[in-house]
């Protein structure tokens, strides 16, 4: 008999710290990527306890979930204690698509005084505080690759990325921690 | 870096974030089976390519993720006008020549 196949994090165990930065894995969490028209959003936003905002960057937070405006008809949705989200969106008969995303994104969080300028090395977007506020949230790039990003706290950000380019935003946040 | 006003996102944006797109307002024949060879040709391959003023769709793909359409400078590859899928073309009044 052999044990059950162990899920390993990408970036179990990795963590940068220099002065002003803070870059770690966020623990693992249940991601919904979410398709609805504006009819089905109220249904959508009840079933899952949260907003599904309307309004461009937007993102609401309830206890450990969160969700994220992607574009007109899109969000992504973030849970990080376990919550069914998929269950939540099979209530709703209205018209939508609900995809779990869970493994696919995995996620880093980077925080201190240097966190806007650090991201900016590789992040074309305005980070400035007018530009991009607490709470802000969009798709964007980081490097060469795609990536959510979502402002948490005025010197902290979540950033959302593929799990296979993880490894990559790891490295390319040390080498700008050093020279940012 | 070059901005772009997305209309969906209604803000500019990074360059790095678009994708261009082709030419815009080309209309899918409803009986693609019924062309002939030379009408086919003209809607499939055949584009204006104008040196001036040109409409094309963009998308925000890094962004939004929406496609939209644009009026674009090609000698000066200036934005006069960003506008959402589906609206018909912008009238741009002196700036566009
Ligand atoms: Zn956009």
């Amino acid at each position: 008999m052999v044990d059950a196949a162990a899920r390993i994090s990408p970036l179990d165990g990795r963590l940068f710290q220099d002065e002003g930065i803070l870059v770690e894995p966020a623990v693992p969490a249940v991601r919904l990527a979410l398709r609805a028209p504006s009819a089905a959003r109220a249904a959508l936003s009840k079933a899952l306890g949260i907003d599904l905002s309307q309004r461009p960057k937007a993102s609401a937070v309830h206890g450990a979930r969160a969700a994220l405006w992607l574009g007109p008809d899109e969000w992504l949705v973030i849970d990080e204690e376990g919550g069914d989200l998929m269950a939540a969106c099979g209530t709703v008969t209205a018209f939508h698509s609900a995809v779990d995303v869970s493994h696919r994104n995995t996620a880093l969080l980077v925080s201190g005084r240097r966190a806007a300028d650090v991201l900016s090395a590789g992040c074309p977007q305005d980070l400035s505080r007018g530009a991009f506020p607490v709470g802000a949230a969009s798709r964007t790039v980081f490097g060469k690759v795609e990536i959510v990003l979502w402002r948490t706290g005025e010197e902290a950000f979540r950033v959302e990325c593929w799990r296979s380019f993880s490894d990559y935003v790891f490295m390319l946040f040390e080498a700008a921690a050093r020279d940012a | 870096m070059l901005l772009i006003h997305c209309p969906y996102c209604q803000e500019d944006r990074p360059e790095l974030e678009f994708r261009h797109a082709g030419e815009a307002h080309i209309a899918r024949p409803a009986d693609m089976a019924a062309l002939s060879d030379e009408d086919f040709e003209r809607f499939f391959f055949i584009r204006s390519n104008p040196k001036g003023v040109v409409f094309e769709r963009w998308r925000h793909m890094h962004g939004c993720a929406r496609f939209f359409n644009a009026a674009r400078d090609t000698v000066s590859d200036r934005f006069l006008k960003t506008y959402k899928a589906g609206e018909p073309k912008p009238d741009l009044g002196g700036e566009g020549r």
